[in-house]
């Protein structure tokens, strides 16, 4: 009836797990008993929940992704303080089993939950925007890979309280992943976790490559695109082109495990090598999928607080374009020590080097861009300088592991641990901090706390320096990734020093949650009230709609005469927003609840295939098939918001508008 | 958005009959790929390569039929799309090809 569940899989004998289930349990209750408090119920669901509005997907992405920092960081800091702790005989605090469990969902989550549900998050926001549509494309979809890639973040978290996660790494290499080497239902949390938002981020990849091309304002050409848009673009085609590879690779893992057939075993004809090329066939074009959009935000945040356009804006999107064409074909230097011959290693070395040159295009693009311009040291902007710094110090690192010959010294060593981080925290996560602190208020109509802004950025700052600094040492005095303790006495300091750095990092996460609470509870004052919907006086479209954007985004859709399209119309006097007096009957899509539902059954569908239950996984499955067809067959999709109720809203926006300024 | 048959960018969605030919060719398709390898009428290697070539030409049978690909001018994006994912998959394919084979005979595993 259970599958293979049962109460021993409940880990009731592991302290730290019960402390965290009794935690989430009363947060979770907390939450849930404050929204019925306040009666918000109807109000989440009918305006948030089943919204298919970009707008709100994007920020429920974000909350997505920052309680996934939550998870992730909690993971990181307990790996640091074990390694602290577990030398010379000390065992640490967390055994074995435990410990390869974190360090697996550290990365799995971070990637998958954390990264990719920012990104996704800021491009749903900003995209639709700043290319003056309406919408997204296809707006129902975007709702269905919210929800795919929620109930998968909700699955890895399940495996805390309910069996295991993977202790296999976040990629789950065989033969270690087989079923042979990993009896218990770890592996498998992993594969539908990630198979399920795969599903979730491949539909986000179509839907916003359709979106760019097909609903630019009339007169947006190609290169008179923002950007960050070109980021997104060049993004969503890798991940169309990616993601199936990812698909392929954990499904024939998947019918190893489930069928037992040979893909990947050491026995019956498999060869886990295969493995290894195909998974980073999608893995390094994911790290690109992950840093394209900071790029991206970073051009659109320097050109503004530089106070003068991006220089070289066509070498900028020539460079995103190299990039993203290169991605595909320097996969090899992940496994240079597999055994391949040197032509190969040759070929793979040579082509990651060349994939720096478009990168450092960039690098100067952004320090010509600031160079005579008048930089305003705004906190978004301490983020992309912090950025500059630390990623061309982690490229250049980068580059170093592309040497086939020093590859072989550092491979699977603590280097390759702080090379990642340095850019995928110098690189992704300030972008995406510093597209947060910039676009926020367009989002929400006020400004993020600039002090706590700014403390935030010097913690996180001088905390990635002192965590993984002492990373690269120590990967040249020999230390390998995943251990769980050592005896070596010239490891201890090195690895003190990167724990004092992860709790400055800790503080900087607390500074973050503190910006967040302070400038909700000083958003109505007037120095952090966004009224004009243009508070840094920024270049692009989207700034020149009011902040928030009404639901329709914009009630004249603009016409774009040049590149900077907002930065044109301010300076030849042109007021978008005035032009439309004549407003229009405009059409959008009615709010659904069918991607929640799909979302549900596929949870439901996810939990059943892990613990084998395969009643409940046929009850998901038929539940996804039956809301597909139910979906389909409903007509009842769209409606027109008439153009006197879009004079309504306009005209209360510019009484309230007229009325602040008179105020001040 | 009235007419079935067509969405905004007039691209073609197919009539019954050529849903039916795709569907005939793909299921001879398929039966002609279980027949090579239960019959046993090739070397290992040739039912490799019957296989592939099979399932190269199902594809195409799949992108016209079934997602009406064809080289008109609504159908530019689509095309291009699909040229660089041709591009992709033979970088993935040949490359992988290319990995596996140098490590098997640096391996001696093969």
């Amino acid at each position: 009836m259970l599958g293979k569940l049962s109460w021993s899989d409940i880990p009731i004998d592991v302290p730290i797990l019960v402390g965290t289930f009794a935690g989430a349990a009363i947060a979770g209750l907390a939450v849930l008993g404050l929204i019925t408090y306040y009666g918000k119920w109807g109000y989440l669901w009918k305006e948030w929940l089943t919204s298919v509005d970009h707008k709100r997907l994007g920020v429920m992405y974000i909350v997505l992704a920052l309680v996934a920092l939550f998870r992730g960081f909690a993971d990181a800091i307990m790996m640091r303080s074990q390694l602290a702790l577990a030398y010379a005989g000390n065992p640490g605090y967390l055994p074995p089993h435990h410990y390869d469990q974190i360090f697996s969902a550290h990365g799995t989550i971070m990637i998958f939950f954390m990264a990719m549900a920012f990104m996704t998050g800021l491009m749903n926001v900003i995209v639709p925007l700043q290319i003056g549509a309406r919408d997204v494309a296809f707006p129902f979809l975007n709702s269905l890979s919210f929800w795919m890639t929620t109930i998968s973040f909700v699955l890895i978290n399940v495996s805390l309280f309910i069996g295991e996660f993977s202790q296999c790494g976040w990629l789950a290499y065989p033969p270690l992943s087989e079923q042979q080497f990993s009896p218990g239902v770890g592996v498998d949390y992993y594969i539908w976790a990630v198979q399920l938002s795969g599903v979730g981020t491949l539909l986000t990849g179509v839907n916003f490559f359709t979106t760019i091309v097909k609903m630019r304002a009339p007169g947006m050409t190609f290169m008179k695109m923002p950007v960050f848009t070109w980021t997104i673009f060049c993004t969503s085609v890798l991940i169309m082109l990616s993601f199936p590879i990812l698909t392929v690779a954990l499904g024939l893992l998947g019918l190893d495990r489930y069928l037992g057939m040979h893909f990947f075993t050491n026995d019956g004809g498999g060869n886990q090598m295969l493995y290894l090329s195909v998974i980073w066939g999608w893995g390094h074009p994911e790290v690109y999928i992950l840093v394209l959009p900071a790029f991206g935000a970073f051009s659109e945040i320097t050109q503004t607080f530089s106070r003068k356009p991006l220089f070289g804006y066509n070498t900028m999107v020539y460079a995103t374009c190299s990039i993203m064409v290169l991605s595909m074909v320097v996969w090899l230097h992940h496994f240079f020590t597999m055994g391949a011959g040197a032509n190969v290693n040759t070929f793979f070395g040579i082509m990651t080097m060349i994939i720096a040159i478009p990168t450092g295009v960039k690098i100067f693009n952004w320090l010509f861009t600031m160079y005579k311009g008048r930089v305003e040291f705004h906190a978004t902007m301490y983020w992309v300088i912090g950025f500059m710094i630390t990623f061309t110090i982690g490229g250049m690192t980068g580059v170093m592991l592309a040497i086939p010959a020093a590859d072989f010294v550092l491979h699977n060593s603590l280097f390759v641990i702080a090379h990642f981080h340095n850019v995928i925290i110098g690189g992704v996560y300030f972008g995406y901090v510093a597209a947060m602190n910039f676009w926020f208020p367009k989002a929400f109509g006020f400004k993020l706390n600039e002090a706590w802004g700014k403390r935030a950025f010097w913690l996180w700052f001088v905390g990635f320096y002192f965590a993984f600094m002492p990373l690269y040492v120590l990967g040249f005095e020999g230390m390998t990734r995943r251990m769980n303790h050592y005896d070596n006495p010239e490891w201890y300091p090195w690895l003190l020093v990167a724990e004092a750095g992860a709790v400055m990092i800790a503080l900087g996460i607390v500074c973050q949650l503190t910006q967040l609470y302070v400038s909700i509870r000083d958003r109505n004052l007037a120095e952090n009230r966004d009224l004009t919907g243009d508070p840094w006086n920024a270049r692009t479209l989207e700034w020149s709609t009011s902040s928030p954007p009404p639901f329709y985004n914009f009630a004249v859709v603009p016409v774009v005469h040049d590149l900077d399209a907002f930065a044109h119309d301010k300076e030849a006097g042109i007021d978008t927003r005035a032009a439309g007096s004549n407003y229009q009957p405009i059409h959008m899509p009615k709010n659904t609840a069918a991607g929640f539902f799909i979302g549900m059954f596929s949870l439901i569908l996810g939990f059943a295939a892990v613990w084998w239950i395969w009643w409940l996984a046929a009850v998901g499955l038929i539940g996804v098939i039956a809301t597909v067809i139910a979906r389909s067959s409903n007509n009842d999709v769209d409606y027109y918001v008439p153009a006197s109720e879009v004079a309504r809203i306009e005209n209360e926006h510019t009484r309230n508008l007229l009325a602040a300024q008179a105020a001040e | 958005m009235a007419d079935a048959h067509t969405d905004h960018s007039g691209a073609s969605h197919g009539s019954v009959g050529s849903y039916l030919t795709g569907f005939v060719i793909s299921v001879l398709l398929t039966v002609a790929a279980f027949g090579v390898v239960m019959a046993h009428s090739f070397s290992p290697s040739g039912t490799i390569a019957a296989i592939a070539v099979l399932a190269a030409v199902q594809i195409v049978v799949h992108l016209v039929f079934f997602l009406h690909m064809n080289t008109s001018s609504e159908q530019r994006w689509n095309v291009m799309a699909f040229v660089f994912t041709v591009l992709t998959v033979f970088i993935l394919i040949v490359g992988t090809l290319f990995i596996m084979h140098d490590t098997s005979i640096n391996m001696m595993s093969r």
